[in-house]
């Protein structure tokens, strides 16, 4: 994903006279290519997602190598809002001013079950997922989500940049083993007290 | 020990128990609303009682009962170390005349502990210095935790954005979700009901 797409890019090769040689591509390319590693974050931490959020950026898993490292804490020095945790509907305003407020182009990444849908908050306090108030380009569902699946979703996030793809994902669950080997959790779990 | 607490009250406030109650030291005592500041000044001032720590104050709404709401109160003594939990019963069916006196001349803890009571149930503490709402937002209309308010009503204090079916934005599908909630298409429950 790190690389420019051949479709939009030519590298010629030195010339026989040694020359330094160059490359074409279009400049939206180059740019898209640009910002998708120069991603100033706005973290918007509500909730006990934000344990998940400093887990993901500290050096265990480190998400700085993916070109997101500067925490802007203005929303207008940043492209990238982080909505983690849940959004109540007395933090609705202040969520949409932020975002208002960002430069574009901007980017949102709805981190958890509570700011992709509202997960089980379905009550009277709160907004049942950030995309009723702003529009949402990434869902990391998961409550908390793992690290790597937050890892999946600033790289879904990423070659959406590139491609300029602004229709909304979602980070689809890697494939649980349980599943593929075709046996229920019911018959796993039997299967072991039985043992015992 | 703990019966003695009880002994003392039925003692000064005779006319005014409506039960007590006491199982493995937990010690409760109803009072008429009427008697629920004397009570409550008696339980601090008594050397045998000397409460000097409101630890909770908070009300239980039973729709089918008249009075309607029960305020609970639970006092710890922290130089004794003995606990006693104090309910008043007031209010009709329709929630009005919900009123008892503020204890926060007693005990600095009790009023955000009333101001959320005030906020959730609607009970007017008469006295207290500064009786709105606390964790709603002014705007908000009714008692969110009385029972006949809809457990599905949300009030969002900005518009919801202008995009169709804003209950489930693409990419979320209509049978994403979980199964029992409240905001789940009936479609995808009779499904779950066919595989039971």
């Amino acid at each position: 994903m790190g690389e420019l797409k051949p479709s939009s890019t030519q590298i010629l090769e030195p010339g026989a006279a040694g020359g330094a040689g160059f490359a074409t591509t279009r400049l939206e390319a180059v740019l898209a290519w640009a910002q998708k590693y120069s991603l100033f974050m706005y973290p918007f931490v509500t909730a006990c997602c934000g344990m998940e959020f400093m887990s993901v950026s500290s050096p265990r898993y480190d998400f700085s190598r993916f070109g997101s490292e500067a925490p802007r804490f203005s929303p207008r020095q940043s492209d990238l809002l982080w909505v983690v945790g849940t959004i109540t509907q007395r933090q609705a305003p202040i969520l949409k001013r932020i975002y208002e407020q960002m430069a574009e182009p901007k980017w949102v990444l709805a981190f958890g079950t509570c700011a992709s849908c509202g997960g089980f908050y379905d009550n009277y306090a709160c907004v049942a997922g950030v995309d009723k108030v702003i529009p949402c380009d990434v869902y990391v569902p998961g409550c908390p989500p793992r690290p790597e699946a937050v890892l999946d979703g600033l790289m879904l996030l990423q070659d959406k940049i590139q491609t300029g793809n602004r229709t909304p994902a979602i980070v689809k669950p890697r494939q649980d083993p349980v599943v593929e080997q075709n046996i229920s959790i019911v018959k796993l779990r039997k299967s072991r007290t039985s043992v015992a | 020990m703990s019966k003695a607490l009880i002994d003392l009250i039925k003692k000064n406030f005779g006319a005014a128990v409506l039960e007590t109650h006491s199982l493995h030291g937990d010690d409760t005592v109803v009072v008429e609303a009427a008697a629920w500041r004397e009570v409550a000044r008696f339980l601090r001032d008594t050397p045998q009682c000397s409460m000097d720590m409101l630890t909770d104050l908070t009300a239980v709404d039973y729709p089918e009962r008249e009075p309607r709401f029960e305020i609970v109160a639970h006092f710890y003594s922290l130089s004794k170390g003995h606990r006693l939990r104090l309910k008043t019963r007031i209010g009709d069916s329709e929630g009005d005349e919900a009123e008892v006196d503020s204890l926060c001349e007693f005990w600095a803890s009790a009023n955000w502990m009333e101001r959320e009571t005030f906020d959730m149930f609607g009970v007017i503490f008469k006295n207290h210095p500064d009786l709105r709402r606390i964790l709603m937002y002014p705007e908000f209309e009714g008692h969110p935790l009385r029972k006949d308010y809809p457990a599905d009503k949300i009030q969002p204090l900005i518009a919801y954005r202008d995009v169709p079916n804003i209950e489930k934005i693409a990419p979320f599908s209509v049978d994403e979700g979980m199964s029992f909630g409240r905001q789940t298409h009936q479609s995808s429950r009779r499904d779950d009901s066919q595989v039971n």
